[in-house]
């Protein structure tokens, strides 16, 4: 972290906890028993708001069953080969039919909306969804290169293009908390 | 973030232990998508591909052009029978010719060893070797390790006999580079006017008799007898190549374990081996020509993020 000239805390552990039992029950809200509703978790930072989602939906709310994919976006890009570096894939895991449910995408941070548009793109090889929600944890504002908004928003932020977001999960960097970064 | 070390794939030598990684890796994700009811991605929609074809092929051909188009590139086909080399081009002057119609890979097989790395010098466009003569068939080995780690788990530390034709085998060379990277023990069985005299120099053993080797591997590769390649008599007739170097049912009964018994194809059925063989539950031929098109989109995906 050293090479970083400044960085943050935007949310703490405690108002990411508030905040996505807030998330949890807008999703309840909608979609009642998720009987027709899958979580798809976009690769790789996604899956774990996907899975903490879906914790909390079952084990605070009585949620039976959540159909939880992930879904990984590498192949359908727009920018391979505009880069420097390949473009390294991760694991797409999704063992149900998408045909006619509603498709909830879960991802921690909406930039330029550009991941999301390849990720709806993505979604038909798996079938025909009857509709497709976005959820994210921090959507950055006046940022967006798409028209693509979010359906259940965590925290809306004012970053500027040199500053950048980062979203770290207990499960995977050791603890809850998300920084601001001024590179 | 990990990519190839290099910028063609000519040959399994020129690559490390690493890029073998990262292929299988990327492969694994294109046998997910090759699986799915639509089985197309959309990255390479703004790469032309040609396939350029100086000597026969079915499956490499077929296989090559699939993966191609389930990564969305252009591709067009050229096969040296019903071209202007006949008429005498050369072959710099066929690629460049190519070329000029902005083509920004080109997988090519030749009868000469060394054409793709020759062309490679020559030419600016990423190179994917497709066999070239008795050199290097190195998507062909690639996919063979692919097949072993699926089915046993890893390469390394496996115990791999190469059975046949091994002087005139490009599949023979590429594959003990490929295994001999990975940490596997490899030996190469056959009849003595077909094993290279030096090829102990690579690393690998020499064994004549095939029951000695079958009771030491976890794995058979079974070469196809290239009677096209085979200028003079290496061996009196096919039936006592057979019963010498042939694998049968009860050959494979009598072991103390079961072996995974692989082949390049085409098969000659009741030379190499038996109907029974081929088609019995320790065979991965189908899941080899399976793990092909994989292979070779993961191969041609990573070549062509290197294309600027």
């Amino acid at each position: 972290m050293i090479y970083y000239m400044s960085q943050k805390v935007l949310l703490s552990s405690k108002e990411i906890n508030i905040i996505l039992h807030r998330l949890a029950c807008q999703l309840l809200e909608n979609h009642l028993d998720f009987s027709n509703t899958v979580l798809i978790g976009i690769q790789p930072r996604g899956i774990f708001l996907a899975e903490r989602l879906t914790k909390i939906l079952k084990e605070e709310y009585g949620v039976k069953h959540i159909d939880l994919g992930f879904l990984d976006i590498t192949f359908y890009r727009d920018d391979f080969r505009r880069g420097d570096k390949t473009l390294e894939a991760n694991k797409t895991k999704i063992d149900f039919l998408v045909e006619d449910k509603n498709v909830v995408f879960v991802d921690d941070v909406l930039y330029t909306g550009r991941s999301i548009r390849a990720a709806l793109t993505a979604i038909q090889s798996f079938g025909r969804p009857a509709e497709i929600e976005l959820l994210t944890l921090i959507d950055r504002r006046f940022s967006r290169h798409l028209p693509i908004q979010p359906n259940y928003r965590g925290r809306q932020v004012d970053a500027i293009n040199d500053e950048k977001v980062k979203v770290m999960w207990k499960e995977n960097d050791g603890e809850d908390v998300i920084y601001l970064i001024n590179t | 973030m990990s990519e190839l070390s290099v910028k063609h794939l000519l040959g399994i030598k020129y690559l490390n232990k690493k890029d073998i990684q990262l292929i299988f890796e990327t492969a694994d994700h294109f046998k997910e998508v090759i699986n799915r009811s639509i089985k197309k991605v959309p990255s390479l929609r703004d790469i032309t591909i040609a396939n350029i074809f100086f000597e026969n092929s079915t499956r490499t051909k077929l296989s090559f052009e699939l993966a191609e188009k389930r990564l969305s590139a252009d591709v067009i086909n050229f096969s040296a029978g019903q071209s202007s080399v006949k008429k005498g081009e050369t072959l710099i002057d066929t690629v460049n010719n190519i070329l000029s119609m902005k083509v920004d890979m080109v997988v090519m097989r030749h009868p000469n060893p060394g054409a793709g790395i020759f062309l490679s010098k020559h030419v600016k466009a990423a190179i994917v070797n497709a066999g070239d003569g008795a050199h290097e068939h190195p998507t062909q080995a690639l996919l063979d390790s692919y097949s072993i780690r699926e089915r046993l788990g890893d390469v390394g530390g496996k115990n791999v006999v190469i059975v046949g034709d091994i002087l005139h085998s490009r599949v023979a060379l590429s594959n003990i580079f490929a295994l001999k990277l990975q940490g596997a023990n490899v030996k190469v069985c056959g009849p003595k006017t077909l094993l290279p005299k030096y090829i102990e120099s690579l690393g690998v053993g020499v064994e004549t008799d095939l029951r000695k080797a079958l009771n030491w591997c976890d794995v058979a590769n079974m070469l196809r007898i290239q009677n096209e390649r085979l200028d003079i008599s290496y061996f009196p007739t096919t039936r006592e190549y057979t019963q010498q170097f042939g694998v049968n049912k009860a050959m494979l009964d009598g072991l103390d374990k079961e072996i995974v018994i692989m082949h390049p194809g085409p098969i000659n059925r009741g030379v190499e081996i038996t109907s029974d063989v081929a088609d019995s539950k320790q065979s991965i031929i189908l899941n080899q020509v399976e793990n092909g098109v994989a292979i070779r989109m993961a191969v041609i995906y990573l070549l062509a993020s290197k294309i600027k």
